[in-house]
C-alpha cells in the first residue's frame, strides 16, 4: 500500500498522459441498469432462501417509555413471526463519518416517529400490517419542546470572528439587517432506504443503501457490539442519497439484530411515511444577516447568526454560515450559532449541509444591501472579493469566481435587465437575478486497489456510486492513467471488502476515490517503466502499447503476470497553507404572475469552476442536479412538522414538493471555467454536485425581487408568500 | 394493507350485490390503493368494477354527452368533442396528477377521491373523517391545505378534486344506480354533502350505490371556459384553490356566468351572489375585484388558510379578466371560446 499525503502541490500528470479519456463527456456506466430497473438495488438483490420481511414500528408520542406491546390486535394475522426489540436497536441514522454507533435508545421515545421495534413476518404484506395494527403502550414524559420556537434547550456557540465587528458595524455608512427563514428539507432520495442482512456463524452481510461503507461498517459493527471485521456490506447501486445515507441507518441495525435473533436472513424496506419520520432531515434555520458598507460598496462589517435545531444526543448543527465565512471580505466579520434542542425527527447533512440554506439568506441579503447602495449586484460581489480567506487568512487555492460573475454577467444579458418591477408580460411580471456560489472542498482519506493484467485493468475501492458516476469516472481515471481504452477496465465498487474509500458525500467522493486510483494506477505506471526498463517520467501509455527509452510493448505482452497496487491518499499540509472551495456564479430569470403569486423560473445560468473536470457530462449532470435542488429550495421544498407533537406531517413525496419537471426551464445552462486546482489534490479537481445548489436559489429569490420590487424573506416562495409581499409592497 | 376478498364481476346488479358497508368499489385504484397500504381505508371486500360493461365509453346524447364511470381521466382529457365544446373539463382534468396516474384514474374515482388533509393519512392522529368520533387533529395542526368555506366543526378538509370543480361550473350531473337497478340522477352541486357531524359521510351516495356516468350539458354558445389552478409547484400538486370560469359577454357586458372553486370547501363551491355581482356589468378591474371581495369576505376556519382568501381573490380576478379578454391567457392556462 502507497500512502500519500497532500503536502504540496503535484503535477499534472492528466494532462499529460495525453489519451484524451479524463474529461470526455462519456456515459454512466450504471446508465442502462438504472432506467430500465435491472440496476440490483439493496432489496432487489435476490432474496436468499428463507429469507424473513421486517417492518419497523414507529413511536407515535413525542416522549416516553415503551411499556409493552399488545398483541391481541394483530394475532389474525397469518405469517408474523416476532417483534423483535433490543438494546442494540438504533434511534436513528449515525451522523455523516461517526464511526461508531448513534443513540440505542433501548424502550425509551425521543421523538414521535422514532422505530421503536421491528416486526418480522414470512411477508412483506404480513409485516406492514402487524407494524401498523399493533397496539404500543406506553408511558409519555413531558419532551419538553417540539419546535424550534419552543425548545426545550439552546446551545450558544461562542462567536467565531475575525476583525472588530461592532466597531465596523457601528461605523458603517450604509447598512441592512435582516432576517430570513428556511424550513427543514427531506432528502428525497428515489430509493426507500432498505437492508438485508444474512449471519454466516459471526459474520454478518448487509446488503444495504448507503453512502460510505469505510465509516458504515464500524458503525454497523459498534452498533451490534461486534468487531468490524465480522462485518461485511454489499452498496453496489444505490438511487440517490443525498446525505440520508452517510450513516448505517435504524434498518440496517433492525436486520442484522433480528437475522440475528431468528437464525434466518431478514430483509428491512422503509417504506415512504418511515423515510420521512426517521431519516435525518435539515434542520429548519432561523437567520439574521447583517452587512455594513461604505457609501461607494465597500463592505466593511458582515455578521451571520442563525439558529438551527436537533434532537438531543446528535453533534451536528447546520453549518449555515460556512460559506459566509470566506466569500466577501470585510474590516469586521462575526458568525453566531445556536442550537435548539428540541425532541423532534433528527437532524443531519442533506445535500450541501450549511451553503445549501446560508446562501440563500446570505445572497439574498447581499442583494437587498446592492438594492439599497443603488448598485449593480454583480458589481457589489466583485467589489468585494478578498485577497484571503477573511476568516483565516488562507490564500485561495483556486478561485475564479470574478470571472464566473462577468462571463455569467455577459453571457445571461444582465446588462439588459433594466430596472426593478419594469418588465411585464400580460400579467406576468419578468426580472432577473444573481448569487454567488461556493461550496467548500475537501479531500477524505480514500484507498483503491488497481489491477493490471495484459491490457485489461480492474479499479476496485469500497466507494459507491449513488447515482453520480463514480463508476465511469473512476475508469476514465485508471484508462487515462494506463494508456488503455475505457472498455478495457472494469471497476468494482461498494464492497467493503474491497480498499476503504471516502465514501460519497460532501462532493469529496470523485477527487478523493478518484485521487487514490490515480495514485494506484501511478504506482502501476512505475512498475511497467521498471519492466521496460525505462524512469517513470519517460514513460507513455497509449492505447495499449507501453514506450519509453526507445522501447516499445505492447502491454497484453509487457504485463504477463497481472501487477496489483494500492494506494491511500490522505489531505496533509496544503489543507493548512491553502484554502480550497469551489466557486460559481448563478443567474436566473423568472415570471412572476401579479395575481397568483405563482413563480415559474424562465431560464438558469451556472458557471462554475471546479477544478479539472474529470468527466464533462457526469459533472453537468450533477451541476444541473444541483441547481434543480436550489430552484426547489427557492419555489417549493417545504418539510411540515407539528407545532404540538413534532410530527412529520408532510410525509410523502405528493405533500413534500420537490421540483417537478415543469418547474425546471428547458434553457438551463451550466458552463465550466477551465481550473486545475493544485493543492485540493493530485488530479486537481473539486466538489461539483453541492456547488450546483449553493447560490442557486437565492439568485431565484432575487429574481422575484427585481421583478416584483418586493422582497421576501421566508423560503420557499409560494403563492402565499408571494401575494402577502406584493400586497405588502401595494 | 390488511387482508381482503376481491370480487370482481361483469355484471353490474352482482357487483350491487357485492357491495355494503364493509366494501369500497374498487376502479383505477389509484386513491383507494394508496389509502389501503397506509390502513386509513381497511374495506372488506373489494368489488372490482372495470369489468363492467357499458361504463367505459363516452357517448353523445344530442348535444349533451354521457360519459362512463370508468372512462379514464386520460381519455376524457384527450376526447376531441370534450377538447371542442367543454375544454375547461379537459384543462381541469390534465391540471391535475401525473400522466400515469391520469392513465389509471377514472371519471367516477375522481369525483369520490378523499381529502389531502395530511392529519386524514395518518393513522396516529384524531380524525373524524376517517375515525368518526375521535376528533379533529387538523384544528390547531398545520393546516394549509385545509378548506375556507362550508366547514363544520367536526371537520375542516378540503376536497381537491379538479375534475369536479369544472364539472360543477359546466353544471353536469352523476348518474348513479341504485342496488335494485333504480337509476336516478343528481346535479354535481347536489351531489357531495358538507361534513356536519358526520365528515365520514361525503356524498349522497349509499353503500351500495354506483355511480355509472357523468351527464354533460351542451356547452352554452358564445361563452368563454377557463381553468385556473393555483398550486406550491407547477405541476404535479394539489390545488390550493382553483377557479372554473364560464362566462359570455355580449355587447360589452356580461352577459352569463358560471362560477365554481375548488381546493376550498368540502366539495367544489359554489356561490351565486358573486355571479349576480356581474351578470349584466361591463367587465372591470373593479368589478372584478368587488366580485373577490365578496366571495372571500367570511373568515378562515383556520389560521393556515387565511392566505386562501386573498390568493382565491386575486385567482378570481385573474381568471375573470382571461375570461373576459381583459388580459391575454397566462401561460400554462387554457382559456378556449366555444363558438357562439
Ligand atoms: C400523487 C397524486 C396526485 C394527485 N393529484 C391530483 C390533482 O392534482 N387533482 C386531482 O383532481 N386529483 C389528483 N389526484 C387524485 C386522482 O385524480 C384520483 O386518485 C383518481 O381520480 C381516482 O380515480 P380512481 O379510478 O383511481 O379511483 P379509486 O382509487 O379506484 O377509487 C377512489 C374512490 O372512489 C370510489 N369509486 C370509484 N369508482 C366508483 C364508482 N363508479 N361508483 C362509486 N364509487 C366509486 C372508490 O370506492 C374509492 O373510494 C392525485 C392522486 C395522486 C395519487
Ligand atoms: S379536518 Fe377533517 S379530515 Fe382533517 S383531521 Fe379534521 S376531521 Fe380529519
Amino acid at each position: 500500500m502507497k500512502d500519500f499525503t497532500m503536502d504540496e502541490a503535484q503535477p499534472r500528470l492528466l494532462d499529460q498522459t495525453g489519451m484524451g479519456i479524463i474529461g470526455k463527456p462519456l456515459p454512466r456506466r450504471d446508465g442502462k441498469l438504472k432506467v430500465s430497473g435491472t440496476a440490483p438495488y439493496a432489496a432487489d438483490t435476490p432474496h436468499p432462501a428463507r429469507m424473513a420481511h421486517g417492518v419497523l414500528v414507529r413511536a407515535t408520542i413525542p416522549r416516553g417509555r415503551v411499556a409493552g406491546f399488545d398483541r391481541a390486535g394483530i394475532a389474525d394475522i397469518d405469517g408474523v413471526i416476532e417483534i423483535v426489540t433490543d438494546a442494540r436497536l438504533s434511534r436513528n441514522p449515525t451522523q455523516g463519518m461517526a464511526g461508531e454507533a448513534t443513540v440505542q435508545p433501548g424502550d425509551e421515545v425521543h421523538y414521535h416517529g422514532q422505530p421503536i421495534a421491528l416486526v418480522v413476518a414470512e411477508t412483506f404484506e404480513a409485516a406492514r400490517d402487524a407494524a401498523q395494527r399493533l397496539t404500543v403502550r406506553y408511558e409519555t414524559t413531558d419532551p419538553g419542546g417540539v419546535s424550534p420556537d419552543k425548545p426545550k434547550d439552546t446551545e450558544i456557540a461562542d462567536p467565531e470572528t475575525a476583525g472588530d465587528f461592532d466597531a465596523a458595524w457601528g461605523a458603517a455608512e450604509v447598512k441592512v439587517d435582516l432576517e430570513f427563514t428556511t424550513p427543514s428539507h427531506v432528502s428525497a432520495a428515489m430509493e426507500p432506504h432498505a437492508a438485508l442482512a444474512e449471519w454466516d456463524g459471526d459474520r454478518v452481510t448487509l446488503k444495504g443503501s448507503q453512502q460510505m461503507l469505510r465509516f458504515n461498517r464500524n458503525e454497523l459493527a459498534d452498533s451490534l457490539g461486534i468487531d468490524p471485521s465480522k462485518v461485511r456490506i454489499l452498496s453496489p447501486y444505490i438511487g440517490g442519497g443525498f446525505g440520508s445515507k452517510l450513516g448505517i441507518g435504524p434498518e440496517a441495525v433492525a436486520a442484522c439484530v433480528a437475522a440475528e435473533k431468528l437464525g434466518r436472513p431478514v430483509r428491512v424496506v422503509m417504506p415512504r411515511q418511515t423515510v420521512f419520520d426517521s431519516v435525518l432531515r435539515r434542520s429548519e434555520t432561523r437567520q439574521r444577516v447583517r452587512f455594513g458598507a461604505t457609501r461607494d460598496g465597500r463592505i466593511t462589517a458582515i455578521s451571520h447568526d442563525d439558529t438551527v435545531s436537533n434532537l438531543d444526543g446528535e453533534s451536528f448543527a447546520e453549518p449555515t454560515t460556512q460559506a459566509s465565512q470566506f466569500l466577501y471580505g470585510a474590516d469586521g466579520l462575526s458568525f453566531t450559532q445556536t442550537v435548539a434542542r428540541i425532541s423532534a425527527t433528527p437532524a443531519g447533512s442533506v445535500r450541501a449541509p450549511g451553503e445549501a440554506v446560508g446562501m440563500l439568506a446570505f445572497e439574498a441579503a447581499l442583494d437587498e444591501l446592492a438594492d439599497k447602495l443603488g448598485m449593480d449586484p454583480v458589481d457589489l460581489r466583485l467589489k468585494n472579493l478578498p485577497e484571503k480567506n477573511p476568516m483565516t487568512g488562507q490564500p485561495y487555492s483556486a478561485r475564479r469566481l470574478a470571472d464566473c460573475l462577468t462571463e455569467g454577467a455577459a453571457a445571461f444579458g444582465w446588462a439588459d435587465r433594466g430596472a426593478p418591477g419594469s418588465r411585464r408580460e400580460g400579467d406576468w411580471l419578468i426580472g432577473m437575478g444573481v448569487a454567488s456560489a461556493a461550496r467548500s472542498n475537501m479531500l477524505v482519506k480514500s484507498a483503491s486497489r488497481v489491477r493490471l493484467h495484459g491490457a485489461h485493468a480492474v479499479v476496485e475501492t469500497d466507494m459507491t456510486d449513488i447515482g453520480t458516476g463514480s463508476y465511469t469516472i473512476l475508469g476514465q481515471i485508471a484508462a487515462e492513467m494506463l494508456g488503455l481504452p475505457v472498455d478495457a477496465v472494469e471497476v468494482r465498487l461498494g464492497d467493503t471488502d474491497l480498499p476503504g474509500a471516502s465514501g460519497s458525500g460532501g462532493s469529496f467522493g470523485a477527487s478523493s476515490a478518484g485521487s487514490s486510483t490515480f495514485l494506484a494506477a501511478k504506482e502501476i505506471r512505475e512498475r511497467i517503466a521498471e519492466k521496460l526498463g525505462c524512469a517513470a517520467d519517460d514513460l507513455t501509455l497509449n492505447d495499449g502499447i507501453a514506450r519509453g527509452g526507445n522501447i516499445e510493448k505492447p502491454l497484453a505482452e509487457l504485463v504477463d503476470t497481472e501487477i496489483v497496487a494500492e494506494a491511500s491518499i490522505e489531505g496533509g499540509k496544503t489543507a493548512e497553507s491553502h484554502f480550497s472551495a469551489g466557486f460559481g456564479a448563478h443567474f436566473a430569470e423568472v415570471a412572476v404572475n401579479e395575481w397568483t403569486g405563482e413563480v415559474r423560473v424562465r431560464r438558469m445560468l451556472g458557471v462554475m469552476a471546479m477544478g479539472r473536470i474529470l468527466n464533462e457530462k457526469t459533472a453537468r449532470s450533477q451541476a444541473i442536479g444541483g441547481m434543480v435542488w436550489g430552484l426547489g429550495s427557492a419555489l417549493t421544498e417545504d418539510m411540515q412538522m407539528d407545532r404540538r407533537d413534532g410530527h412529520v406531517v408532510t410525509r410523502d413525496l405528493a405533500n413534500y414538493h420537490v421540483a417537478s419537471h415543469l418547474d425546471v426551464p428547458s434553457d438551463m445552462v451550466v458552463t465550466f471555467l477551465e481550473e486545475r486546482d493544485d493543492m485540493a489534490n493530485p488530479i486537481q479537481s473539486k466538489g461539483i454536485g453541492e456547488l450546483g445548489i449553493s447560490g442557486a436559489g437565492a439568485a431565484i429569490f432575487n429574481a422575484i425581487a427585481h421583478a416584483t420590487g418586493a422582497r421576501l424573506h421566508d423560503y420557499p416562495a409560494t403563492p402565499d408568500k408571494v401575494i402577502a409581499a406584493l400586497e405588502a409592497r401595494g | 394493507m390488511r387482508s381482503f376478498d376481491f370480487h370482481q364481476s361483469g355484471e353490474i346488479g352482482d357487483a350491487a350485490g357485492a357491495l355494503g358497508r364493509e366494501a369500497a368499489i374498487i376502479a383505477g385504484g389509484t386513491n383507494l390503493l394508496d389509502l389501503m397500504k397506509i390502513q386509513v381505508m381497511t374495506p372488506e371486500r373489494l368489488v372490482d368494477i372495470t369489468r363492467l360493461d357499458g361504463l367505459s365509453a363516452i357517448e353523445a346524447d344530442g348535444e349533451n354527452l354521457r360519459i362512463g364511470a370508468l372512462v379514464t381521466n386520460t381519455h376524457l382529457a384527450g376526447d376531441s368533442r370534450i377538447r371542442a365544446g367543454w375544454p375547461l373539463l379537459s384543462r381541469a382534468i390534465l391540471a391535475g396528477a401525473s400522466a400515469q396516474i391520469r392513465n389509471k384514474a377514472t371519471t367516477g374515482g375522481n369525483l369520490l377521491q378523499r381529502t389531502r388533509c395530511p392529519y386524514f393519512y395518518d393513522t396516529s392522529q384524531a380524525c373524524n373523517k376517517r375515525a368518526p368520533g375521535t376528533g379533529c387533529a387538523a384544528q390547531g395542526g398545520a393546516g394549509r391545505m385545509l378548506a375556507l368555506f362550508g366547514t363544520s366543526p367536526d371537520c375542516l378538509a378540503a376536497h381537491p378534486s379538479d375534475m369536479a370543480t369544472a364539472l360543477t361550473a359546466l353544471q353536469a350531473s352523476v348518474e348513479i344506480r341504485a342496488a335494485s337497478g333504480e337509476i336516478r340522477t343528481v346535479p354535481m352541486h347536489e351531489f357531495y354533502r358538507g361534513p356536519g357531524d358526520s365528515p365520514d359521510i361525503e356524498t349522497v351516495l349509499a353503500p351500495d350505490d354506483i355511480v355509472t356516468a357523468v351527464l354533460l350539458p351542451a356547452p352554452r354558445a358564445g361563452t368563454k371556459q377557463t381553468y385556473r389552478k393555483v398550486r406550491d409547484r407547477a405541476s404535479y400538486a394539489f390545488a390550493l384553490v382553483s377557479v372554473a370560469a364560464i362566462v359570455k359577454v355580449e355587447d360589452g357586458r356580461i352577459a352569463e356566468a358560471s362560477l365554481a372553486y375548488g381546493s376550498i370547501a368540502p366539495h367544489p363551491w359554489m356561490n351565486h351572489a358573486v355571479e349576480e355581482m356581474l351578470v349584466g356589468q361591463a367587465p372591470s378591474d373593479d368589478l372584478f375585484a368587488r366580485a373577490g371581495e365578496a366571495l372571500t369576505a367570511a373568515p378562515a376556519p383556520h389560521p393556515d388558510t387565511e392566505y386562501k382568501r386573498p390568493l382565491l381573490r386575486r385567482t378570481l380576478i385573474a381568471a375573470l379578466r382571461e375570461a373576459t379578454g381583459l388580459s391575454e391567457s397566462a401561460h400554462g392556462v387554457d382559456t378556449a371560446r366555444i363558438p357562439a
